[in-house]
């Protein structure tokens, strides 16, 4: 083994036993080198077995139902990974290599403090002391730059935000300066401004304690700006390595050039988002032209929103009230057939608007106008007949589909309840056409959510609301839980639907390019309040605010040359 | 916190209210007229009305309310109908029995349910779990009659290990001479379901991402489980359980009755049989009340172990 080589993977072959005792694949044997003190990306869509060669190598799948081919060899330092057991094995884990995950907030235990959970570690692996090791979980809370760290480390985790949580993992991670840092999909569930900060700080930490990192994500254009060398996988296997240079200049795999294309681009709008497939068939991809947006004064206006607020009450002593005012005066009008995005970070109050204007929130201040009619004022009798014409999707389609529920009984519910359809075959018929309109299959009827992917149960969310021929659809970070693949997909589909039906969009997204490609004009919140407003492409190119632009900067512009 | 306690508290007067109410009027409407039952079978209408003046019911209806009212406040509720006793000492002396055998049921019964649940959680889906799933089915399939039947007659009768029932003097003797048989007969149909709902915390706990953490730390599967694991199971078994303590007020009524244990339960049985109305109306006030009081208890000590609970 090369000297500057600290972990070898040779022939990873692993696979899953089913309930039957069935085995399905998931890594096919693949080979790749982590030398020291480099970054390398591991980049691929959910499923392509990313996540599995990390858990493999931490020996952290589940070894009931696991079988790795005895021929599969991960060597670090001269040692056999795959073959450790028992004290050595936890020797290894957290102190040579750690790991950081998806998710901060699950991945930190709820009832003890961020501090204790570091000081663990410590305590476990440098045989430091309970005080010395809280102190020293103090320090490395100062490292990874948390604010007030001394407070914060008596902190229990949900008390935190999502981005400092996940900097209290990291912390956790490098307490025992480890040699290899796995970081699975860190910056998934955070905001894009956030995730730009954490990126920030591990690349930071690496230089700093000359570690190396294994970066594994879905975005390729993620990686750019800080991975030494780059790994593509899709379905268990290795479609292209090299250095992040020639990745991203040269890609020599069509599915690394279809992953570099099917993020939206904030200087170009192509009619269609290049997806996967675009790539993968014999010919390539064609750009296809650019599409133009704004609003006209031909519009017709169908929602006019005018000073919309709300404010939630919080208690406070005995008898006391607080308000906290979460939507401040947010006006806005909505043309048929056109996209209005809504950009912010969490808690800005964006998807407070969309919540009040489906009255799943009740404002307290402004008016709605649909049509000339209030929707904010109207009895709840006089609400019903308007609920079917604004629908809403939210952002995670694992929670806000009825797992009891098969996809027919998701799709043919609401049209019960708004009486469409006079008989259920009737209904059934229709489920199927729009199923069919959003590109599943027919016999995904008598399925279960559970049965489908992220991107497919969108769909099914999507097609929820079709079913009510809805004029507005409100959609709430609708696709910022997908993979960037799927999440083009999801966005062509949605603009084909709008083509097709002049459907009104509300888009609610903390993703700037997104929003860029499909709105029409574009609203800026922060806090509560409107920071920008004005037509998508001029609030891009001059943004006014300075919010606005942090928001901007924030954008992985992928790999650039580093003498520029 | 204290504000929190408050605001609780006065959110109970309505609700003792509503229980006094309802208790109330369950008496006096569906209740039978208790007079009846007093004056016994040879009654004059002169000595049913001396019966009736005696108990207040020629009272006008908001007159014996207020009358219900003030016991509840004073919790004084007269004289109990069958032993001319005082209700307050005749629960007092009822209370402990009940209190000794529930108690030391449900102490036993979560220490081996507790650790019983997180191993048969940790090898799930393996050998130890199927087995220990087939026992507690088996013995939840079997009446608590069989149990106490043969028990009594092979543990106490033939062999002689315990005394076949009765109660003695003195908190220790009855603790450890004859709470043992019963509680033994109350375990067997306790266990089984007990087991079963807390493996499903801890089943449901060992999915979570943060046992990946812990493992990913380094910690031995150990440390996992008796740290990590059971800190976040505890918490729905202790909810569980404050929420069935009021019930230990009112005692195990068929192992009291089948054990002659002078407690809660039997005094139940016997004023219900008798219509000794001031003994059944005291006890529910009290369980009203004592579920109302540990319900608070209950959100209190859940915001201890949960700090994820916030109080408003």
């Amino acid at each position: 083994m090369n000297q500057d080589t600290l972990l070898q993977v040779r022939n990873l072959k692993v696979s899953f036993r089913g309930e039957e005792g069935e085995l399905t694949e998931a890594l096919k044997g693949i080979n790749f080198d982590i030398p020291r003190n480099r970054t390398v990306a591991l980049v691929g869509e959910s499923g392509s077995g990313k996540s599995v060669t990390s858990m493999a190598i931490m020996q952290l799948l589940p070894a009931r139902n696991t079988v790795i081919d005895p021929a599969s060899q991960v060597t670090f330092e001269g040692r056999d990974l795959l073959a450790l057991e028992g004290a050595e094995l936890r020797k290894m884990r957290g102190k040579d290599i750690a790991m950081i995950f998806q998710e901060p907030m699950s991945s930190l235990n709820p009832v003890f403090t961020v501090g204790d959970q570091i000081a663990e570690t410590l305590m476990l692996h440098a045989g430091l002391g309970r005080r010395d090791a809280f102190k020293r979980a103090v320090a490395l809370l100062t490292e990874v730059g948390l604010p007030d760290p001394e407070k914060r480390a008596k902190a229990y985790p949900h008390e935190l935000s999502g981005g400092q949580q996940q900097r209290v993992m990291i912390a956790m991670a490098i307490a025992c300066e480890p040699k290899l840092l796995i970081a699975d999909e860190p910056t998934t569930a955070l905001d894009v401004t956030i995730q730009k900060q954490i990126l920030q700080l591990l690349a930071d930490l690496q230089k700093k304690h000359g570690m190396s990192v294994l970066f594994i994500t879905h975005d390729l254009g993620l990686v750019g700006e800080f991975a030494d060398d780059v790994v593509v996988m899709r379905h268990g296997e290795i479609r292209e390595a090299g250095s992040v240079e020639q990745i991203f200049n040269a890609p020599a795999n069509p599915y690394t050039k279809a992953l570099l294309n099917c993020r939206p681009h904030l200087d170009s709008r192509p009619l269609r988002l290049a997806v996967i497939d675009d790539f993968m068939q014999p010919g390539g991809y064609v750009k296809p032209g650019e599409r133009v947006r704004g609003y006209e004064a031909s519009d017709e206006i169908i929602l006019d929103v005018q000073h919309l607020a709300k404010s939630f009450d919080i208690r406070q002593g005995l008898f006391g009230k607080r308000q906290f005012h979460a939507v401040k005066d947010v006006s806005f009008q909505l043309p048929r057939g056109k996209t209005l995005g809504i950009v912010g970070e969490s808690g800005s109050g964006k998807t407070t608007v969309g919540l009040t204007l489906v009255r799943l929130h009740q404002a307290t201040g402004g008016k709605a106008l649909f049509h000339g009619k209030d929707l904010l004022a109207m009895s709840a009798r006089e609400f019903h007949e308007y609920k079917r014409r604004i629908q809403i999707i939210f952002q995670n389609p694992y929670a806000s589909l009825n797992p009891r529920f098969t996809v027919e009984q998701i799709l043919t519910e609401p049209m019960m309840l708004h009486g469409i359809g006079r008989v259920q075959m009737e209904r059934v018929k229709m489920a199927q056409a729009l199923l069919d309109r959003v590109g599943l299959p027919a016999r995904s009827l008598s399925r279960y959510p559970h049965e489908f992917s992220g991107g497919q149960r969108q769909r099914i969310a999507i097609a929820r609301c079709l079913t009510l021929k809805p004029e507005v659809l409100i959609c709430d970070e609708s696709v910022s839980a997908l993979d960037v693949s799927v999440q083009a997909q999801v966005l062509n589909l949605l603009q084909e639907l709008q083509d097709e039906y002049k459907l009104s969009y509300l888009f609610i997204s903390h993703d700037l390019a997104v929003v860029k490609h499909i709105s029409d004009q574009v609203l800026v919140m922060n806090k509560g309040e409107v920071v920008e407003q004005g037509d998508s492409d001029a609030i891009y190119r001059a943004p006014a605010a300075a919010y606005t632009r942090k928001l901007l900067d924030s954008i992985p512009t992928g790999w650039q040359p580093q003498a520029a | 916190m204290l504000s929190y306690i408050i605001r609780r508290v006065l959110q109970m007067i309505p609700t003792l209210f509503g229980v006094m109410l309802l208790v109330f009027c369950l008496f006096s409407v569906f209740g039978g007229d208790p007079s009846l039952v007093l004056a016994g079978k040879h009654m004059t209408p002169a000595t049913l009305a001396n019966v009736r003046a005696q108990l207040g019911l020629d009272q006008p209806l908001t007159t014996q309310f207020m009358i219900f009212v003030k016991q509840v406040f004073t919790l004084d509720f007269g004289t109990s109908w069958g032993s001319q006793q005082p209700v307050r000492d005749v629960l007092a002396s009822r209370v402990g029995p009940s209190l000794t055998l529930s108690g030391a049921l449900l102490v036993v019964d979560l220490l081996l349910a507790v650790p019983l649940a997180a191993l048969v959680a940790y090898f799930r889906g393996g050998l130890t779990d199927r087995i220990v799933t087939i026992c507690c089915t088996l013995a939840m399939s079997i009446s608590a009659l069989v149990y106490i039947v043969a028990g009594q007659y092979l543990l106490a009768y033939k062999w002689g290990l315990f005394p076949v029932g009765g109660w003695g003097h003195g908190f220790w003797t009855n603790l450890l001479i004859y709470v043992p048989l019963p509680m033994l007969m109350g375990l067997m149909v306790s266990l089984g379901p007990d087991i079963r709902f807390y493996r499903s915390f801890f089943v449901e706990e060992m999915n979570h991402d943060y046992v990946r953490t812990a493992r990913a730390k380094g910690l031995s599967e150990q440390k996992v489980m008796l740290k990590h694991v059971l800190r976040n199971a505890l918490i729905p078994v202790v909810t569980t359980v404050m929420m069935s303590l009021p019930y230990l007020l009112i005692g195990a009524l068929v192992l009291e009755s089948f054990f002659q244990i002078p407690g809660m339960g039997n005094e139940v049985v016997r004023a219900m049989n008798n219509s000794d109305f001031p003994i059944i109306k005291a006890i529910t006030v009290y369980v009203a009340l004592a579920t109302m009081v540990f319900n608070l208890l209950a959100d209190l000590i859940y915001k201890l172990i949960d700090p994820r609970v916030q109080l408003k």
